[in-house]
């Protein structure tokens, strides 16, 4: 499990530092902490559009997004 | 600032009127126009903004392209100019300041507008702009209301820019992707207002930040037609497809839909990245031209003719769904 915290970054750096974590890490189940809804959005897409499923968990007013890998 | 925020802003201000003032403030139009004489008015209009690209030249052609945008959407003739810039004099070197001002003149030049003034002060973020002045006759003003059934809609200049300006800011973009969208943005809409004016059409705007569906919805808006657009002949880069898809979608973007979801409706079959882009606010986009049936094959044979060569008929002016766009 890797955590991505890109709270306090607007976009398109949370993309960005999402991006690399997949990369960085393509095999892992990843947990990115976003603080708005445009964030929440453009990380999903990222996600999506590299297969992976995307589970939100609304927390306080952030987001907790649960990113898995294809085959997973 | 989105869309709802101006409006709530602006809501409940005494504004004067005056027999003279042809285009105010109470419509979201391109620009002013205020009668001099019956036979000339002057059309005023200014824009600034932070640095879209990173070459300062590029920044300062592209600035002053879109300020004139809207008198060329307006079907003016724009004379003179003056500097608007926020300068962070501690943090940046005066020459980056010197390159954007010579790319402002420099199109300001290709446009025939003439330098006459500027104000600058100190500000923590680089912003650069002008303000414009030019004529118009009174008559032949080119309202963005006009729009009737039956008319064929035109956008001279791809979609996708605010897109993939996003992607530039994350570092993704290829700097064939910055050549692409700085040469479209730094492109005067002066050939496609004069294209425009030449044919005769019903109403016109530029698209700029709140998008094509946003701009278009201003068109239509409180009047007795609607549009249908064709979600499949709109030009847009490439890229902006690539970016899109990735979650490169600027805040705006999102504000564009949320202002305008009651005017719009999007099938189903339109793909997601694509009602993206149509939402996706512009920084020097074409126009949006409303022009008669029999009329819409000469202007874009003539637009195309001229190197406008991504010009396209992308939906056209219906009298049911009103003040409502269907999105095929």
């Amino acid at each position: 499990m890797t955590e991505v915290d890109v709270r306090g970054f607007s976009c398109p750096i949370p993309v960005v530092k999402t991006k690399k974590a997949m990369e960085d890490n393509p095999k892992d189940v990843l947990t990115v902490l976003v603080e708005t809804e445009v964030s929440k959005e453009n990380v999903s897409r990222l996600a999506q559009s590299r297969g992976y499923s995307v589970r939100e968990e609304a927390v306080s007013g952030e987001y907790r997004l649960t990113l898995t890998p294809p085959g997973k | 600032m989105g869309p709802g925020d101006l409006a709530q802003a602006l809501a409940g201000l005494p504004l004067i009127s005056d027999p003279n003032l042809i285009v105010g403030i109470e419509r979201a139009e391109d620009a002013g126009v205020y009668k001099l004489t019956d036979e000339l008015a002057i059309v005023q209009t200014l824009d600034f903004f932070t640095p879209i690209v990173d070459d300062p030249y590029a920044f300062g052609q592209i600035a002053v392209a879109n300020a004139l945008s809207d008198v060329y959407a307006m079907g003016g003739q724009p004379l003179t100019a003056m500097n608007i810039v926020c300068f962070p004099q501690k943090k940046m070197d005066i020459s980056i300041l010197r390159d954007i001002l010579a790319g402002g003149l420099e199109k300001m030049h290709e446009a025939g507008v003439i330098l006459v003034g500027g104000h600058s002060v100190e500000d923590d973020e680089l912003k650069y702009g002008i303000s414009v002045t030019g004529t118009i006759h009174p008559a032949k003003v080119v309202l963005n209301t006009g729009a009737r059934a039956g008319d064929r809609l035109v956008l001279t200049k791809p979609l996708g820019t605010g897109i993939i300006s996003t992607a530039i800011k994350g570092g993704m973009a290829g700097e064939g992707a910055v050549a692409k969208i700085t040469r479209s943005m730094s492109t005067l809409n002066l050939k496609a207002s004069e294209l425009m004016q030449a044919t005769g059409v019903n109403a016109c705007t530029d698209v700029t930040g709140f998008g094509l569906l946003g701009h278009a919805a201003e068109m239509i808006e409180g009047t007795d037609v609607g549009m249908v657009i064709d979600s499949t002949a709109v030009p847009f880069f490439p890229e902006a497809r690539e970016f899109a898809v990735m979650g490169m979608i600027p805040a705006g973007l999102y504000r564009n839909r949320e202002f305008r979801k009651n005017m719009v409706e999007v099938a189903q079959e339109v793909p997601q990245y694509l009602a993206d882009i149509l939402f996706d606010p512009q920084t020097s986009g074409g126009l949006l031209i409303s022009v008669p049936e029999h009329k819409a094959s000469r202007l874009l044979g003539r637009l195309h003719k001229a190197g406008i060569s991504e010009a396209a008929i992308i939906g056209e002016v219906v009298s049911e769904p009103k003040g409502r766009i269907i999105i095929r």
